[in-house]
């Protein structure tokens, strides 16, 4: 051991956790073995150290022993190391002179002999007094918050909290792939389990955003590029062009009106291709914003170079139409990120035993969303493919794509309720005899219940099994030219054939299937299943691992409207937390990089999980931005020549600890 | 795309008893593609279905025996065209990989017949090999005639999709229809293409095997299909033997050719007609000599 210059003056505090460590671990007796430690001025055991009076005995001693370094033997620096720093803090020492010793995850709660656990804690305190000599003062960094937030992804989620921020007024660019705002919720007809008119309820929050003064609405756009760090993210955007310019285009849709095509002719998307667009086109009446988009791919101007040209002879003096406006990239800096991406529905052609793209009589749950709507492709009249004949009897199959081992294996979460909802909708259009069939009802929402209770008193029925296939073989006449679904009913506990002519598939929810490409630019994790990974699972549900990038809706996993808006309005929170705080502190147990001995092998660099270290290619050394650095150490430990070092874990110290540790005295 | 060394060739028992079409117009359509087939040595029963239900340990062994020479001869996938073959091979073969307990007992039995425990022998079938290592474009390519007789259904039968899925889709096999189309072919949806042809209930419960194979014929004829083409020697056999006895519920009596997969293949390829046995088929008999006779040829599409 290092000779002491008499000056460093250690207190030890051994915490009993009322019984937590105390009916294990002999508390005084480590106390008064620590106070025959040398540099060890005091040492004490207490009942709870974390108490006020507990952390008022550390402040007196400091004052009354010149104590200038602490170590507390407790419970796991998760919990309170924050706690006795800012004791140390108060009575002016630098907190970073204090250590702690986990004496209860690491041994009361996993020991049972009480003489070698009270050995064990003797140990660690040890290690702890020597280590905490060696101990530097350190001080935390400020880094200042740009006010500006950047909301990914316009559906119900970013609209929310673009709004809330906006309300509270900051500045919001809102961020959307598609040329519209309003996400899947746009295209639902009613919702559960109120059944609000999806469009009455979302439109007006979608003309609020675009004519929000503090909301910069960038529509079939995408980010291209993010860099930097919590409060200062540079962030690229593409703004694909629509050939349509938004700043001169009144939304007065002549040129849709005037197009050579007379008639729509091609599958329109908004509509799940069950309708018709023109190659200019809006994708639905209430898009936000009003300016329609001319799609290359279908417009013959674009194909041939020779077509007539009305839409621009429509726009007449206006000149928004030009057919040469190329993609623009916009350069935004912006302090937080809230990412809501939303989720794709499950592809039903991936389970074929339901039919989906074979028979033309299966639809998808979002398909009859825009059937029932009266903004839909038949205005809200249900009838078959055949466009004319009105089903007489329906089956809806749940849990397609979801808690299926051969696709995916989570619960959508919306399925029970939406398959409900659309039981009622088709009902009340059509008065058909409707059957669903469930694995599981799972209602467990508010009011969900009831609403399920509603509709067994409105006579749909109700079956319990999962469907083994949908199938236009008819075992007998009554079942020529239906679709039978064959499906064990395990309520009965018999196989059952059910003939109907509609059957509609309950798709579940996934996470899109660029979401990695998302997951990388924005330095976000993904859970197993693909959707953004949030911090804590209950306790930072809308953080991710990153600072200053939030998470809101089905990005994170398939929610409803409500939990939706719920977590936007967190997220929102959040944002504004760190904006209005100004600047965030930054931990300063960073890594460092000792420059005379750095080789410049860059080994280090892709071993950060925070993208934190870059290459100078002046000097050929390696840099770590204390910002991004979380403190894990790998690079440490990865660092062929040991020039990377880590504050609070510098070498000295942690051999330190392991020595006094292992020599057992 | 490597040279393709060929496949080991496990006729099984069917191929040489009332399976020989199969077995002689696989060989002349591998011998047309030019790939090698080499017959396994010295093989024996794959342990199939009925072995399989009353003592799954022998079954297991012999199959397992099966696979051990395989692994000796050597260094090729083991090729079975037989569903029951496949399945009987494929499920040892899996069991002894995932269950230590059915290994110890299979390694024990090889051992008292001195054979070498097997790893690395790949089961597949020929209808997988056919679709993934030939492929559609190649067989477009080397195809010579181009079908014109009539529609096919393509009937896969249960146990090359199940439980396995590497011979094809478990709940809409779609790969015998490709292969049927690129040779000209129109092939029509089939709902039951995975249904049950009855198995060995023709033998044992006669009507109720009997019912099942009218319902594929019914369904069969209903959507259009001249003709089933078939995967497996079982399906087939019941397809086409018992369809003479077969009075359907409105009086509807059957002369649906059941064809192999590797007989329009094989045709289509340039084989000769006389060496795809096409004369062991039972029904339809006028429409397979109408449709594969050699007027039928056509230079190749170009």
């Amino acid at each position: 051991m290092r000779e002491s210059n008499g000056a460093v003056r250690v207190g030890v505090y051994v915490c009993h956790c009322g019984s937590n460590i105390g009916a294990i671990v002999d508390c005084k007796a480590v106390a008064e073995y620590a106070a025959g430690l040398l540099h060890v001025a005091v040492a004490r055991d207490y009942k709870y150290m974390c108490s006020d009076p507990g952390q008022e005995l550390i402040q007196k001693d400091i004052e009354e022993h010149k104590l200038n370094r602490i170590v507390v033997a407790s419970c796991s620096p998760h919990l309170h190391e924050n706690t006795f720093r800012v004791a140390t803090a108060k009575a002016g020492l630098n907190p970073y002179y204090l250590t702690m010793v986990n004496i209860r995850e690491h041994d009361s709660w996993v020991h049972t002999d009480r003489a070698a656990a009270t050995e064990k804690a003797k140990d660690l305190v040890r290690g702890a007094v020597r280590r905490v000599v060696l101990q530097r003062p350190l001080e935390k960094g400020r880094v200042p918050i740009d006010p500006k937030v950047l909301v990914v992804g316009g559906g119900i989620a970013g609209i929310h909290a673009a709004l809330t921020l906006a309300n509270a007024g900051k500045k919001v660019y809102l961020v959307e792939r598609e040329p519209t705002i309003g996400g899947h919720m746009a295209m639902f007809d009613k919702t559960f389990p109120t059944l609000d008119c999806a469009a009455c309820i979302l439109t007006p929050k979608m003309s609020t955003v675009k004519n929000h003064p503090n909301i910069t609405l960038w529509t079939y756009s995408e980010v291209e590029s993010v860099s930097g760090y919590v409060g200062n993210y540079d962030v690229k955007v593409r703004r694909r062009t629509r050939y349509i310019n938004e700043d001169l285009c009144s939304g007065c849709q002549e040129c849709i009106a005037a197009c050579v095509f007379k008639e729509p002719k091609f599958p329109d998307e908004f509509n799940q291709r069950l309708g018709k667009r023109k190659p200019i086109y809006l994708p639905f009446p209430q898009a936000v914003p009003q300016t329609p988009v001319i799609d290359p791919e279908t417009c013959i101007e674009f194909k041939t170079g020779k077509c007539k040209k009305t839409c621009l002879e429509a726009c007449a003096d206006r000149h928004a139409i030009d057919f040469k406006l190329t993609d623009t990239v916009e350069e935004i800096r912006v302090g937080t990120i809230i990412v809501c991406t939303g989720f794709q529905a499950y592809d039903a052609r991936r389970s074929p035993q339901f039919g989906y793209g074979i028979y033309p009589n299966v639809y998808t749950s979002l398909e009859i969303e825009r059937l029932v709507n009266a903004a839909g492709p038949t205005a809200g009249e249900v009838v078959l493919r055949d466009g004319k004949t009105v089903p007489r009897s329906i089956g809806i199959i749940h849990c397609v794509g979801s808690r299926d081992e051969n696709a995916n294996r989570w619960c959508s979460r919306v399925c029970c309720m939406y398959s409900l909802k659309l039981a009622h909708l088709l009902k009340e259009h059509t008065d058909a005899e409707i059957f669903n069939f469930y694995i599981d009802m799972r209602t467990p929402g508010k009011s969900f219940e009831e609403f399920y209770q509603r509709l067994l008193n409105e006579g749909v029925h109700f079956i319990r099994g999962k469907v083994a296939e949908v199938t236009d073989w008819a075992a007998d006449p009554s079942e020529e030219g239906k679709l039978v679904l064959r499906v064990e009913d395990t309520l009965l506990g018999v196989v059952r054939r059910i003939p109907v002519d509609m059957v509609v598939l309950s798709v579940g929810l996934e996470p899109h299937a660029d979401a990695q490409d998302v997951r990388r630019m924005f330095n976000m994790t993904c859970s197993n299943e693909g959707f953004f990974l949030e911090r804590h699972p209950k306790l930072a549900p809308v953080n991710t691992f990153t600072d200053g990038v939030f998470l809101a809706g089905c990005c994170q996993g398939p929610k409803d409207i409500p939990d939706t808006v719920a977590q936007a309005g967190a997220a929102a929170a959040e944002a504004m937390a760190l904006i209005d705080a100004g600047y965030v502190e930054q931990e300063p147990n960073v890594a460092y990089v000792i420059e005379e001995d750095c080789s410049g092998c860059k080994t280090c660099i892709p071993m950060c999980p925070y993208s934190a270290i870059t290459f100078r290619e002046q000097d050929k050394k390696a840099e770590v931005n204390a910002v991004l650095c979380k403190g894990c150490g790998t690079c440490v430990a990865a660092c062929p020549s040991g020039s990377i070092q880590q504050r609070l874990f510098e070498d000295d110290e942690l051999f330190e600890e392991l020595e006094g540790v292992l020599i057992h005295a | 795309m490597p040279e393709n060394r060929g496949y080991l060739y496990f006729p099984g028992c069917s191929l040489r008893a009332t399976g020989a079409a199969y077995d002689e117009s696989l060989t002349e359509t591998f011998r047309l593609l030019g790939i090698p087939i080499e017959e396994l040595e010295d093989w024996n029963c794959c342990g199939a279905t009925s072995y399989m239900a009353v003592d799954e340990n022998s079954a297991f062994l012999l199959s397992a025996r099966n696979l051990s020479i395989a692994a000796q001869q050597g260094g090729r996938d083991l090729m079975a065209a037989c569903s029951a073959c496949y399945l009987g091979l494929r499920k040892a073969q899996d069991y002894v990989e995932h269950y230590p307990e059915v290994r110890a007992k299979v390694e024990a039995g090889l051992k008292a017949a001195e054979l070498k425990p097997f790893t690395g022998v790949k089961v597949r079938h020929t209808l997988e090999i056919l679709y993934n290592d030939v492929g559609v474009a190649q067989i477009k390519s080397k195809a010579v005639r181009k079908w014109q007789g009539g529609k096919l259904a393509c009937y896969y039968g249960c146990q090359a999709v199940r439980p396995y899925d590497e011979v094809d889709n478990p709940h809409n096999p779609m790969r015998m229809d490709e292969l049927m189309r690129a040779v000209g072919a129109q092939t029509v949806d089939y709902p039951l293409k995975t249904k049950c042809c009855g198995g060995t209930l023709t033998g044992t419960i006669h009507d109720v095997g009997v019912r099942l194979n009218y319902i594929l014929l019914k369904e069969a004829v209903r959507k259009g299909a001249e003709a089933i083409v078939t995967i497996c020697p079982l399906c087939q056999f019941n397809l086409d033997a018992y369809q003479c006895e077969i009075t359907g519920d409105q009086g509807e009596k059957f002369d649906v050719p059941i064809l192999y997969f590797t007989q329009v293949l094989g045709w289509a390829l340039g084989g000769d007609p006389g060496k795809l046995g096409l004369k062991r088929c039972i029904a339809g008999q006028s429409k397979i000599k109408n449709w594969f006779s050699a007027k039928q040829e056509v230079a190749s599409h170009a």
